[in-house]
């Protein structure tokens, strides 16, 4: 609610924006933690294809998702100019493998355009909206979409 | 701060006084006579009892109460605390821990036993012998009579008494028939601090009946050298009840370490008179009812009172005491008093605390965990700063390299004390096994004894809470079987009393519990038939002695004649070897025929870190808990069998045991390595099988750093937990067990919710 209230009196939210490929995206300011370079993950046994591995975070264990390949899109090869976004998702912090982040932006809720139908439903799953900002299309993904297990594990 | 955390905080307190209370016991058991000793004892009973009082757990109150009385005749030197004592004292403490684990917990007691050992205790305040044990029929009743005492002062309803100087000189008619009492009741200034008062105990003993009071203030200094918090007053009071000495004394029940109370009886009648003319001074008789609620009343002071006036300012926080004299001048400076008279009890509270043992904090389990967990970090990013340095700076001799040096230093010496933050002397879980020896030896008939040595011993708490079990179960087996009955035990030359030893101590970073028995030892003839009744062994197989002596820890092993309620179930050493490794430690038994029989545990120090073999896997680093490792061996390529379409055994020593690639089974590569160029860990699982677990190359052995998967991921089939190297990276930690299973063709499940997810 406090989120709400102070969106409500800034008239505006802050969001992330990011590049993976040649599209970008952009994710609520709120639930990042930090942005770091990349590090090579430790890769898990028996993880699906878009979990790189865990990564040491000051002494906790941090799961790196390849957020392109969770998206269906073409898997990453990560650089050391690659960053991770490490994000909360419920109680618990992911590290997403973007490109690089190109942005911060404060937007009003109605400059979110709702997604078109002709999207498949898978993207649409986690596409929030998409804006447009000076020309470019950004994506807004909710977090909680892209990883709703966690949803379910917490209850 | 609301009810149920007080609480709370009362029962962590009882806790501390249960454990401070056997230890006591123990003590005087020893033969120690130190009277603080005693006096430590009855304190612990006693807070139980005030607080118990405080939260209306009457069981609990009652049951101290008889304890108390009980030990009061120890403290006063009526009675002799010898062994026999002792031991109901020793019973009565543990009932005392139940009722107080009820009152926390719900559940119920077991009514005969604490009837049983009231009835006993009160005998023995009596002065008479423990009584041999009564039928279970009589303890309800048993039970309730020690209640009344202590309530029945207040039960009684208040009375007022109104005294005025007409009524003064008439009242010995009034009352003439009844016993009276002459008390001396002399405050000291620690019972203001601790919040009592003196107008609420006089007011209280009003109750009991019709009383006259007398105010010394002799001991009154003159102002400049008045003590404000010094108590100067004391009271003669004369009383006429017929509720006995006790009643009287009980309203003191909470002051009387912080006073000096004489209470004498006089014969009927005579005694106000006599009263009247001991008095060195004019009597100063009032209005009891102005106690109660009329501050303003007038009161029958008129000589005295101007010039206590004059001082009441400085006799701030003895006002209390000159209450008396006081309500009629300031009903307003009361809450101030009040206030300070708070503030001093506090700060009492606080002394007391201090002197009484070091002080403490509670802290919190998960800020000392959150401590303990960036401390790690710390060390780990101090390393990776130094290799850097080092790898940046040829020559090496640079002003940074020392500071680093330095900071290593402070690293290492920072994680050991914070390490030592969560390190709890072993002491409780030694003084539960007291318990549990009382209780065997009672339902077995045997004489026993437990010496422990070593409690201060410290280790993790995570390891003391999971120690206890086991324990408990070891401590059963060694009295049941262990010792001998004591006509056996006289027979074969040895002490009728047997002698069960605890010893804890530190051995090369790894905490070592011994429990040994001086009874008969393991009888290795018997031992031998039973495996082989149970085709554990073959009939021919030859076995060493110390092979005979662990086959005890098979499954479904027990060699007692007749199972009985203790031990002999079967699942008695299979699980306490079970459970200690399943803290990362290993247990050892020896055993001489006729002399009894030592059980040796190893256990880490820590949960929160692992003795690990790391080992390399398909690239990458993991780690192996070092527990689980029987041996490492290099195999050459006569050894190894192939069985089956994938299968492959491998021979060690002339038997077969099933190889399995770990990078196989992780999937970290498609097809099985070469068992020529890694090597073999021959692990033993669960289930007691072998398996030679096939790794590229082992890095070295290391301790390491749990970190739990599971907080910001999921479970990992064949992965225990992880760990931080001191590369900074991630390492995972085999989970031998699962890793085994999965060989036998129970697949390692993926039911990750990403892939399911994905």
């Amino acid at each position: 609610m406090t989120y709400l209230a102070k969106s409500l009196a800034n008239g505006g939210r802050e969001l992330i924006a990011f590049r993976m490929g040649n599209q970008e995206f952009c994710v609520n300011v709120m639930s990042v933690r930090e942005i770091r370079g990349w590090t090579p993950a430790t890769p898990m046994p028996h993880a699906p294809q878009y979990v790189l591995g865990v990564i040491n975070l000051r002494g906790a264990v941090l799961p790196i998702i390849d957020l392109s390949a969770r998206l269906g899109m073409a898997p990453a090869e990560p650089t050391v100019r690659h960053v991770i976004i490490v994000t909360q998702v419920k109680n618990r912090l992911v590290g997403l493998l973007v490109e690089a982040v190109s942005d911060i932006l404060t937007i009003k809720d109605e400059d979110i355009q709702p997604t078109p139908d002709m999207t498949s439903e898978f993207e649409r799953t986690f596409a929030r909206g998409i804006l447009a900002i000076e020309g470019r299309m950004i994506c807004l993904i909710e977090l909680e979409a892209v990883f709703p297990h966690y949803e379910s594990e917490a209850a | 701060m609301d009810m149920n955390e007080i609480k709370e905080i009362f029962f962590q307190e009882c806790e501390e006084q249960l454990a401070e209370l056997e230890s006591g016991l123990l003590r005087l058991n020893d033969g120690d006579r130190d009277p603080e000793t005693v006096n430590a004892v009855f304190r612990a009973v006693h807070s139980i009892k005030g607080g118990a009082g405080a939260f209306g757990l009457d069981d609990l109150v009652s049951f101290a109460h008889v304890f108390e009385t009980t030990l009061d005749c120890v403290r006063s030197n009526k009675l002799e605390p010898n062994q026999d004592v002792l031991k109901v004292m020793l019973k009565s403490a543990d009932v005392l821990a139940d009722l107080t684990n009820v009152a926390r917990d719900g559940g119920s007691v077991d009514q005969a036993r604490s009837a049983q050992l009231i009835r006993e205790l009160e005998a023995l305040a009596k002065g008479e012998a423990p009584p041999a044990a009564a039928p279970v029929a009589a303890a309800p009743k048993a039970v309730a009579a020690p209640v009344a005492p202590a309530p029945v002062s207040n039960d009684e309803g208040f009375v007022p008494v109104a005294f005025s100087f007409d009524d003064f000189g008439d009242e010995d008619e009034a009352v003439a028939d009844l016993p009276s009492y002459e008390i001396v009741f002399k405050p000291k200034s620690e019972l203001y601090t601790k919040g009592n008062e003196a107008t609420l105990l006089l007011r209280d003993l009003s109750r009991l009946g019709e009383m006259s009071i007398h105010c010394n203030m002799d001991g009154l200094p003159s102002l400049d050298q008045m003590d404000p918090e010094a108590a100067y007053f004391s009271w003669k009071v004369s009383i006429k009840t017929d509720k006995g000495e006790d009643a009287i004394r009980s309203v003191f029940e909470f002051a009387e370490w912080d006073c000096d109370l004489e209470v004498t009886a006089h014969e009927t009648g005579e005694a106000s008179e006599a009263v009247a003319d001991d008095l060195p001074m004019q009597p100063v008789p009032f209005d009891l009812s102005a106690l109660d609620d009329e501050p303003d009343a007038p009161l029958g002071v008129v000589e005295e009172e101007e010039q206590i006036a004059a001082v009441q300012e400085a006799v701030a926080a003895a006002e209390a005491a000159s209450n008396v004299v006081q309500m009629a001048a300031s009903a307003s400076r009361a809450p101030a008093a009040d206030k300070g008279a708070a503030a001093a009890a506090a700060q009492n509270n606080a002394q007391q605390a201090s002197s009484a043992a070091a002080p403490t904090i509670r802290v919190d389990l998960d800020r000392v965990d959150r401590l303990i967990n960036l401390v790690g970090e710390l060390v780990i990013n101090q390393a990776m700063l130094s290799q850097s340095v080092i790898e940046n700076d040829s020559n090496g001799v640079s002003s940074i390299n020392m500071g680093l040096e330095e900071l290593q230093q402070l690293t290492r010496e920072i994680q050991d004390s914070v390490m030592a933050i969560r390190a709890q002397p072993v002491k409780p879980v030694f003084q539960r096994m007291a318990r549990t020896v009382r209780e065997i030896a009672d339902i077995t008939g045997k004489s026993v004894r437990l010496v422990t040595e070593g409690e201060n011993t410290e280790v993790d708490k995570t390891v003391i809470d999971k120690l206890a079990e086991p324990l408990t179960h070891m401590i059963r087996n060694a009295v049941d079987h262990g010792l001998e009955m004591p006509e056996k035990r006289i027979a074969a030359g040895k002490n009728a009393e047997g002698t069960v030893k605890l010893t804890a101590k530190h051995r090369s970073g790894r905490i070592v519990i011994e429990l040994s028995d001086d009874g008969a030892g393991i009888n290795r003839e018997k031992v031998r038939q039973k495996a082989i009744d149970n085709d554990l062994i073959a009939a021919d197989a030859n076995l060493s002695d110390e092979e005979i002596d662990n086959l005890i820890f098979h499954a479904g092993f027990s060699t007692a004649d007749k199972v009985s309620d203790l031990s002999g179930r079967g699942v008695g050493m299979d699980v306490v070897k079970r459970s200690i490794q399943a803290l990362g430690g290993r247990i050892n038994i020896s055993s001489k025929p006729g002399h009894g029989s030592v059980f040796t545990m190893s256990l880490p120090l820590t949960l929160a870190v692992l003795d690990g073999m790391v080992v390399t896997v398909a690239g990458q680093t993991l780690v192996v808990p070092l527990t689980a490792i029987v041996e490492t061996l290099q195999p050459d390529a006569a050894a190894i069998h192939s069985f089956g379409a994938t299968q492959r055994l491998i021979s060690i020593r002339n038997s077969f045991c099933p190889l399995v690639d770990v990078g196989r089974i992780l999937n970290f590569r498609a097809t099985q390595a070469n068992p020529v160029e890694g090597v073999a860990l021959l692990v033993e699982s669960e289930g007691g099988g072998q398996r030679a677990l096939m790794v590229d190359a082992i890095q070295g052995q290391r301790q390491v750093v749990i970190k739990s998967l599971e907080a910001n991921y999921t479970h990992v089939p064949g992965i225990a937990a992880a760990t931080i190297l001191g590369d900074g990276r991630v390492a995972l930690i085999l989970d031998v067990d699962a890793v085994v299973a999965a060989s036998r063709g129970q697949s390692l499940q993926h039911e990750t919710s990403l892939a399911a997810a994905g």
